[in-house]
């Protein structure tokens, strides 16, 4: 994983609340054995209408996007943010995410940002036609008109994003914890 | 044992951690993880690069369901016939290559206990309470119904999972939602968790874990709480929990992979200490009066749209959330409904009985109730039966429920996911309505420009032989 500090750059002004995974990518595109590729089929439905965000020159080669209360709830499916990653987004922006789709979005480098409904109510405005800068070793969000945002952001996914760590390999690295209570399971619940 | 009063889901946890953080996360061990062909090659493939193994592929199970067609698996001479769909072959291929080798137990696509993982683990008592369930799949939730602590994860979770046994994890939040009380003519448990998700909202479980409690949860059958704990990431919970007991015990003792013998008598005791002590205490609590809950079903593209099938389409203003109207109006534009219109006088040309939430032997019981002696409207185009498991769907032919469905103009097909989410061939056809016993009624979700209604097998029985969603309670008393 690649380390993760500071995005600036175009967002994309979504919004939409209770944008869900299927949404993001739908099942069809799904039948895949690998991670790339899907930035392209990402967001079909909203694709398919005249004038939509993704497809507006724009909004062309933006790297935050900025989405609605409850933002990729849904399906586990991970493909939703290696979607994303294709698309070339390193940060979300919103009220609220599904519990599941941000720990995806973590595990691949993309930084959530929860934001009250105002602030993200702002900055849909202002990515009209500004860029939009997220700052994590300061957990801050700043416009060009002198808006700024804090945000507050769970301090081990914190670490693990500036420094771009593995975590299977933290893990493995408990092996003997690991062990060590598998023995003890063994003797005291058997029939697992 | 802690002096303190403890709930369900903390005794859980607790009897999971492996290691402690100063911050609060957790090392949490899992008992068991479930895979399936769509979200497991990525991770396989991440271990085989890294020249990973499966700690633990003991634990693990894996089962095809999201993909495979539910048409005839094989032919006359017993023949396995082939996938036709390119890409769906290549998904299942790598699923049969990928346990092969890395030693994990698999149940193939033609074997009989082959169904919906969510399915399949009850059944083959693969699922016991108190156990930490995970899977690549949302609907994981549903092991909750066991008292299990079971949700879904992402791929680079199923990885973790998969070389490590254990998760990363930060405690949730509790939640309870107690009903108490005597639920009404015609209402099931797909009826109290719609209830459930319209009075909570998409999101109003987020962060939390559901514990169901009240009279309403005890008195279900097995069957009924996997499906209500099934749609608590509805409600935007990973998991939701029933406190396991007799019922639970009972449905469990003859299931082949459950424990037996001393290691029975050994299990049930520790089951038994696990419900919520009295006196713990919730981050949040939501009390539900049964009487309050009404056959219900929903209008929109979002789970929490809920209401009444005697009610109407909403008019979006009526909500008090500027964002909400506006996604109100979208999902009318979607849907293609105007606000007034009662929902009893929608019609609708596709039924699907079957998923993970409703595809159980229960499940047919009901909707064959309401089909028998009666035929599909003539405007239904498409009418599937899809049972859950090969097990579930051997036990429905030996009560002659396919006969039912058969002679009514039913389509009885082999286990799998099908129409729920449109990654086989199995879909609702563009612009065309569904009365759909699944779980999500998002946009695209049975197809492109595909139109769900979530209802419960009775009420998409109701659907299918009236043309219309309808109110079942009507129905019946018309027979």
């Amino acid at each position: 994983m690649k380390p993760i500090n500071a995005v600036e750059g175009r967002a994309i002004p979504l919004g939409l609340k209770n944008c869900d995974t299927d949404v993001i990518i739908p099942a069809h595109f799904l039948k895949v054995i690998t991670r790339d590729g899907l930035g392209k089929n990402a967001f079909e439905a909203i694709r398919a209408q005249p004038g939509n965000v993704f497809d507006d020159p724009e909004y062309a080669g933006a790297n935050i996007l900025i989405g609605g209360d409850n933002f990729g709830c849904g399906s586990s499916r991970e493909h939703a943010a290696w979607a994303l990653n294709d698309m070339g987004i390193d940060a979300v922006i919103a009220p609220s995410f599904s519990d599941i789709f941000s720990g995806n979005a973590f595990k691949n480098g993309i930084l959530t940002v929860v934001l009250p409904q105002e602030a993200v109510d702002r900055l849909l405005e202002v990515a009209k036609t500004q860029p939009i800068s997220v700052e994590l070793e300061g957990q801050t969000v700043t416009t060009p008109f002198q808006d700024r945002f804090r945000f507050e952001i769970d301090p081990f996914r914190k670490y693990c994003l500036l420094n771009g760590l593995d975590e299977v390999g933290m893990t493995l690295a408990r092996d003997s914890a690991i062990g060590a209570f598998e023995e003890k399971m063994a003797a005291e619940r058997p029939w697992l | 044992m802690s002096a303190k009063p403890r709930t369900l889901y903390e005794k859980i946890w607790d009897a999971h951690v492996v290691e402690r953080r100063d911050d609060g996360t957790c090392l949490i061990y899992i008992d068991r993880h479930l895979l399936h062909e769509v979200t497991s090659p990525q991770a396989f493939e991440a271990l085989r690069i890294a020249g990973r193994k499966l700690r633990r592929p003991d634990l693990t199970l894996a089962v095809a369901d999201h993909n495979l067609p539910t048409t005839p698996r094989v032919d006359a001479s017993g023949k396995r016939l082939p996938i036709t769909d390119p890409d769906s072959k290549i998904q299942l291929a790598e699923l049969e290559k990928n346990v092969a080798e890395f030693g994990v137990p698999y149940i193939d696509a033609i074997a009989p206990e082959q169904g919906i993982v969510h399915v399949v683990g009850p059944e083959q008592g693969y699922s016991l309470p108190g156990a930490t369930i995970v899977c690549g799949d949302s609907h994981t939730s549903a092991h909750g119904g066991m008292g299990a602590l079971a949700f879904g994860i992402g791929t680079s979770e199923v990885e973790h999972v998969m070389a490590t046994q254990t998760l990363q994890l930060t405690p949730s939040k509790t939640m309870e939602i107690r009903v108490d009380g005597k639920l009404g003519e015609g209402v099931t448990p797909k009826d109290v968790v719609l209830h459930i998700i319209g009075t909570i909202g998409a999101a109003g479980g987020t962060g939390y874990v559901i514990e169901y409690t009240g009279n309403v949860f005890r008195e279900m059958s097995i069957e009924g709480r996997l499906t209500v704990s099934n749609m608590s990431i509805e409600g935007g919970a990973r998991a939701g929990l029933i406190a396991p007991d007799e019922v639970t015990f009972a449905y469990l003792s003859d299931k082949p992979m459950a424990p037996k013998g001393e290691a029975w008598a050994k299990a049930i005791a520790w089951w038994k200490t696990l419900p919520t002590d009295p006196g713990a205490h919730y981050d949040k609590v939501v009390v539900i009066d049964a009487a309050d809950i009404a056959p219900c079903l929903t209008w929109g593209t979002s789970p929490e749209d809920v209401v009444p099938i005697d009610g109407v389409v909403p008019d979006p203003m009526s909500f008090a959330d500027p964002a909400k109207q506006i996604a109100a109006q979208k999902s009318l534009d979607y849907m293609g409904l105007t606000p007034g219109t009662r929902m009893e006088d929608i019609p609708v040309e596709n039924i699907f009985i079957g998923s993970c939430t409703n595809s159980r032997i229960e499940d047919l019981r009901a909707a064959a109730v309401v089909v028998r002696g009666r035929k599909l409207a003539p405007n239904i185009r498409q009418a599937l039966i899809v049972p859950g498991s090969g097990l579930v769907k051997r036990q429905a032919e030996a009560e002659g429920l396919d006969r039912v469905f058969l002679d009514a103009g039913f389509e009885w097909r082999e286990p799998g996911c099908s129409m729920c989410l449109a990654m086989n061939p199995d879909k609702v056809p563009p612009g065309e309505r569904c009365a759909s016993t699944s779980n999500r009624n998002f946009v695209g979700r049975q197809g492109p420009r595909s139109r769900t209604h979530l209802v419960s097998p009775a009420m998409a029985a109701a659907a299918a032989v009236t043309g219309r969603l309808a109110d079942v309670r009507k129905l019946e008393r018309m027979a």
